[in-house]
């Protein structure tokens, strides 16, 4: 006997969403590794820049950005891997109605796993590096908005370099020329917020290549997907 | 038309054609060349504020331009592969990112060669340098992903969805780069301005510029070739080629 619930017609996006949340819960200690990676590489500075504080705090956006920015990358390679290697991904390429959905809904699971933490880490080492109020809403605004398209255009170098030997660095090379705006507009509103002058445009910028990142990222992932399992 | 196309789109006819092109467009392009280099080094007067060191255009300026040529060709021909499966633009696609790559690294060397005397260093943080590293990059970045996946068709299909990827970002890439290069870096570098260029200094620029799209073309059609021999060595016609190669 076939449980109801299975059988009832249900959106699949809802599945493949439930599944990801499923998933981010049932491995919820690793959710940490990131914010320490990112703790990590934002202590290496000091020690290689030196104790001047005035220096230590003039780059501490451009440390938290670049910190970001790396442990994001570092965490790309995981997007479908685990999916590749138990046959569940090309099960997602056969099945899904729309897979550009699937892929939208694969990025947004890993916005919540990667990027959210470290932006909630972010938050506490902003009060350690001891920047300003004006500065720390506008690292914290700026993550906000560029995140998404780390996540969105890593899911593309994620899907095209699946099952590929060496992946990680590779991915990385593919994928950051591509984050260099993100990190252009984003460090450069902290910086505007530590100048005191206005950071509007930055942020401007920051969500319209989040929304531009969101309308077409899902079919390059699709067709980057389909072009490794055909 | 549509017949025609399908034919020369064929991996065969593409062959034979680029066989027959390539060694007559690599001739023009020698003599394009030469005459351009005659009329670049030594009819057209020295720069009245440059002197001699401004000659190097008549390499650097045709090399960024087929920098960014080849990246459009390479896009053009992945885009056309997703669409419609032609094989033949694979081979394309593939065989255009080395040349791409290694005009892209022409042109930043020159650049450099030629910042030395003139800014006195070999690298600025200028926009336009920065968004041509990056070009060289993404470049670089196809290349090793060619080299990572072993299939050749998934690999040329996997950097077509990159290529495009890569032609949507140029833009957003070097417009934003632009946005920081100006409002960070200003006036470090006092520009000539662009004062309008004499004849006898234009003339063997656009000699030379074509005398590199005719050197682009001769050797994409040879990388094509190898390609399309490599891609379907099992073909009946590349076979053939082989017997006929063999008894000659």
């Amino acid at each position: 006997m076939l449980n109801p619930a299975l059988v009832a017609p249900r959106p699949a996006s809802f599945a493949i969403l439930r599944r990801e949340m499923l998933r981010l819960y049932r491995r919820r200690g690793q959710l940490i590794q990131p914010p320490l990676f990112f703790v990590l590489v934002a202590v290496l500075f000091p020690f290689a820049i030196g104790g001047d504080e005035h220096l230590l705090r003039a780059l501490a956006p451009a440390t938290v950005w670049i910190s970001v920015l790396l442990a994001t990358t570092l965490s790309l390679e995981d997007i479908f891997r685990s999916d590749q290697e138990d046959g569940s991904l090309e099960q997602l390429v056969l099945m899904a109605k729309s897979l550009p959905g699937a892929c939208a809904l694969k990025a947004l699971a890993h916005w919540l796993s990667t990027p959210a933490p470290l932006i909630a880490m972010a938050a506490l080492m902003s009060s350690v590096h001891d920047l300003e109020a004006d500065t720390r809403s506008a690292l914290l605004i700026s993550l906000v908005l560029g995140t998404p398209v780390f996540s969105l255009v890593g899911t593309i170098g994620s899907a095209l370099t699946v099952g590929v030997r060496g992946g990680a660095l590779l991915l990385a090379l593919l994928i950051l020329p591509l984050y260099i705006p993100v990190l252009i507009f984003g460090a450069g509103a902290v910086r505007n917020a530590t100048l005191s002058t206005a950071t509007g445009s930055e942020y401007f910028f920051l969500a319209g290549l989040s929304v531009l990142a969101a309308t077409l990222a899902p079919f390059a992932t699709a067709a980057g997907l389909r072009a490794r399992l055909s | 038309m549509i017949k025609t196309l399908h034919k020369y789109a064929s991996p065969m006819h593409f062959h034979a054609v680029a066989r027959a092109w390539s060694a007559p467009l690599l001739w023009l392009a020698a003599a394009l060349f030469l005459a351009g280099l005659v009329g670049g080094l030594v009819l057209a007067p020295a720069d009245y504020q440059q002197g001699e060191s401004f000659r190097i255009i008549y390499v650097h300026v045709p090399s960024a331009w087929l920098s960014m040529f080849a990246y459009l060709v390479m896009a053009g021909a992945g885009a056309t592969s997703l669409i419609w499966r032609v094989k033949l633009m694979d081979a394309i696609a593939r065989a255009a990112a080395p040349l791409g790559a290694s005009f892209t690294a022409l042109a930043l060397a020159t650049g450099s060669l030629w910042g030395k005397p003139m800014w006195g260093t070999w690298w600025v943080w200028d926009a336009r340098l920065t968004s041509e590293l990056l070009l060289l990059l993404l470049y670089l970045g196809y290349m090793a992903l060619q080299s990572a996946i072993d299939d050749r068709r998934a690999a040329a299909r996997a950097g077509a969805v990159l290529a495009v990827v890569g032609v949507v970002n140029i833009p957003i890439i070097h417009y934003s780069v632009e946005w920081w290069s100006t409002l960070h870096q200003p006036a470090t570098i006092t520009r000539l301005g662009a004062p309008a260029i004499a004849t006898s200094m234009l003339i063997p620029l656009l000699l030379m510029a074509l005398a590199f799209q005719l050197l682009f073309f001769a050797l994409l059609f040879i990388r094509v070739r190898s390609e399309l021999l490599e891609f379907e060595q099992r073909a009946s016609w590349v076979r053939e080629l082989l017997r006929q190669a063999r008894s000659r």
